[in-house]
């Protein structure tokens, strides 16, 4: 997983550690001293990402339960009484098995891959537009809720730092690191097609009504 | 307003700022109702038809964000570097201006610049088709310069970029896109626009859009990807299998032709310019071939000076219209040898399905009347 095609710049770094250390000893490095010393207490107050698998997850815990009554309280105006999404806001739910189908609907339960992830994104982006405002036990709690509607955990569910990593989402495997492969075009210059071409489809004409933007029209 | 010729004009120093002329006021972003859950995390697109050579107003730099724009104070403003290093450090704009300060000319691409189209055309205009577009030159500090201060650790292999808005936007960069990368303040001679991340944003050259994380106020060196909900939910680009590749972060090579357009009609028989952007996140543009039948026959158009690695390059090529009905494609190659696919090529290995990465070759037919329309051909 660490390190997508490491051999291309594993080696590199590798040499230029030898080289940094080696100059260093030759000479005073430059524009050493900007920058201010952080304190452990000063990272620790902004360091408040959670990875994938679950490092960075805060002390605390929160329950179906209590994360049911928060849902309904700071979530459901935007996401829906039951997270079935509302307008353009995203459902939190649903969605199984329509990845491979040709309308694919993207969802913690049908797509998230890693249950870290669902405290990670509700800390820092929820209720939309303010990041960290939600404490850490109330996080636990909508996570264990969104989970729980999602048919991954029980109803008695209590999420932890502890029990969320050991919480395996539906679509754990559904991803694929790089490299991946790239489309090519060919590069013909005379009588480059066999038949055709053919319009298959057209654009609707007018983008009025969809579009906006003129001064006249900002707030 | 409006002056006659010959008469007073406005008094100097009128506009302290500076705004465009007062006939120029439909050249604005515009978004689109109805294409993104909200007005904090939504996009405005540049209008590609109204711009010439390469460089894209800094008030008209496309617009992306997932929580809105702050308007954040510079002066309680810092950099954070922690994580895997020897000495984890802040910095302010000041402090980064005493390091050695690089300018350098790039395009930024959202993933999702023409995903409108990958099913069927449904933007009739190249504002919606590639409006996710934009180019500047950007001044900064070298990315790696402020990770050599800090002392990288064994085993630093990513790094989390995180902004300080209202998302906390964060996303994994991996250590090969590092050497290249730039903490970019300024655009085109003035600070960022706030919309362009004021007062810090990363700039990752060739990689797509969401990477380039504005108002940057941390980075956490790592070993591993984080797989924030931005590189997983989103940004992931699903396959007719149900798979998703994650981290596709190279724009791949790519053109578009903006004279004519939908929104550049022909007026009159005779000679025209033809004229339009190519690009690509793997280095310069080589060539850039335009056919007027549909793909059946191409001709080389010249390209415009500068041609800059991970760039909008301009090409052009004069051409004569008599009012036939004509189908223009334009195709990219870039300095690597990748030629810009058609969209059949390009779903040989990707899906209409992946929203994100969608560099198909653009058809645009000229009617007899000069109106321009977005086709799919087959
Ligand atoms: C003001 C409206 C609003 C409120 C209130 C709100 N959300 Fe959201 N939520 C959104 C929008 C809009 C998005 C899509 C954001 C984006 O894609 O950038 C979203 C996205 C999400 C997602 C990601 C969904 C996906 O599949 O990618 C989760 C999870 C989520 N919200 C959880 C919550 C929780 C939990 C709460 C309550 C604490 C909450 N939201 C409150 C508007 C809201």
């Amino acid at each position: 997983m660490c390190g997508w095609r490491e051999w291309i710049w594993c080696i590199p770094a590798t040499v230029a550690v030898v080289l940094v250390a080696n100059s260093g000893a030759a000479q005073e490095r430059p524009y050493a001293g900007i920058g201010t010393p952080l304190s452990a207490a000063e990272i620790a107050a902004i360091d408040r990402d959670v990875r994938f698998d679950g490092d960075g997850l805060p002390t605390g815990s929160g329950t179906v339960a209590e994360g049911e009554e928060l849902y309904a309280e700071r979530c459901a105006a935007c996401h829906g009484e039951f997270a079935e999404g509302s307008g353009r806001t995203p459902a939190l739910l649903g969605g199984e098995g329509t990845l491979a189908t040709d309308a694919p609907a993207r969802t913690i339960g049908s797509f998230w891959p890693y249950a870290p992830t669902v405290f990670d994104y509700i800390r820092r982006a929820m209720p939309e537009g303010h990041a960290f405002s939600l404490t850490s036990g109330e996080i636990f709690a909508l996570t264990a809720f969104l989970l729980h509607i999602n048919g991954i955990v029980e109803d008695d569910f209590s999420a932890s730092a502890e029990s969320l990593k050991g919480v395996r989402m539906p679509n754990r495997d559904g991803f694929v690191m790089p490299p991946h492969p790239t489309a090519q075009g060919t590069r013909c210059m005379q009588n480059c097609r066999k038949e055709g071409p053919r319009i298959a489809a057209e654009a609707p004409v007018t983008m009025e009504g969809i579009m906006t933007g003129d001064r006249e029209e900002q707030p | 307003m409006q002056h006659a010729p010959f008469q007073p004009g406005m008094p100097v120093g009128e506009h302290p700022y500076g705004a465009p002329s007062p006939f120029m006021r439909g050249v604005v972003r515009r978004w689109l109702r109805g294409m993104l859950p909200s007005r904090l995390t939504n996009v405005a697109f540049t209008p590609l038809a109204e711009l010439e050579g390469i460089i894209t107003p800094n008030g008209l730099h496309f617009e992306r964000s997932h929580a809105g724009t702050p308007h954040i104070d510079p002066a309680r403003f810092s950099l954070k570097v922690h994580g895997l290093v020897d000495r984890p450090l802040a910095f302010s704009i000041d402090d980064l201006k005493r390091l050695p300060v690089v300018s350098r000319f790039h395009f930024i691409e959202c993933a999702g610049n023409n995903s409108l189209n990958w099913r069927r055309p449904t933007t009739n205009a190249v504002q919606f088709t590639h409006g996710m577009l934009s180019c500047s030159e950007w001044t900064g500090v070298r990315l790696r310069d402020v990770l050599h201060l800090c002392g990288l650790k064994p085993g630093a292999r990513w790094l989390l970029a995180e902004g300080a808005d209202g998302a906390a936007y964060a996303r994994s960069v991996p250590r090969e896109l590092w050497d290249e990368a730039l903490l970019a303040f300024a655009q085109n001679g003035e600070a960022l626009r706030p919309e362009q991340g004021f007062p810090l944003r990363l700039l990752t050259p060739g990689a797509e859009g969401s990477l380039n994380v504005k108002w940057l106020h941390r980075l956490e060196v790592g070993d591993k990807p984080w797989l924030t909900r931005e590189e997983t939910a989103r940004y992931a680009d699903l396959q007719d299998d149900g798979t998703a590749r994650l981290f596709t972060l190279v724009q791949e090579v790519n053109s578009v032709i903006t004279l004519p357009c939908p929104e550049k009609p022909l007026r009159k028989h005779g000679t025209h310019r033809l004229s339009g952007l190519a690009w690509s996140g793997h280095g310069r543009i080589a060539a850039v071939d335009i056919s007027f039948d549909g793909g059946r026959n191409w001709q080389p158009a010249q390209l415009e000076e500068p041609v800059l690695p991970k760039c909008l390059t301009r090409f052009h090529l004069p051409f004569t219209w008599r009012g036939e009905e004509m189908l223009l494609q334009s195709r990219a190659v870039d300095e690597k040898g990748n030629v810009q696919p058609t969209h059949a090529e390009n779903l040989r290995v990707k899906s209409a399905k992946q929203v994100y990465h969608n560099n198909s070759i653009t058809t645009w037919r000229v009617m007899p009347d000069g109106e321009v329309r977005h086709v799919r051909l087959a």
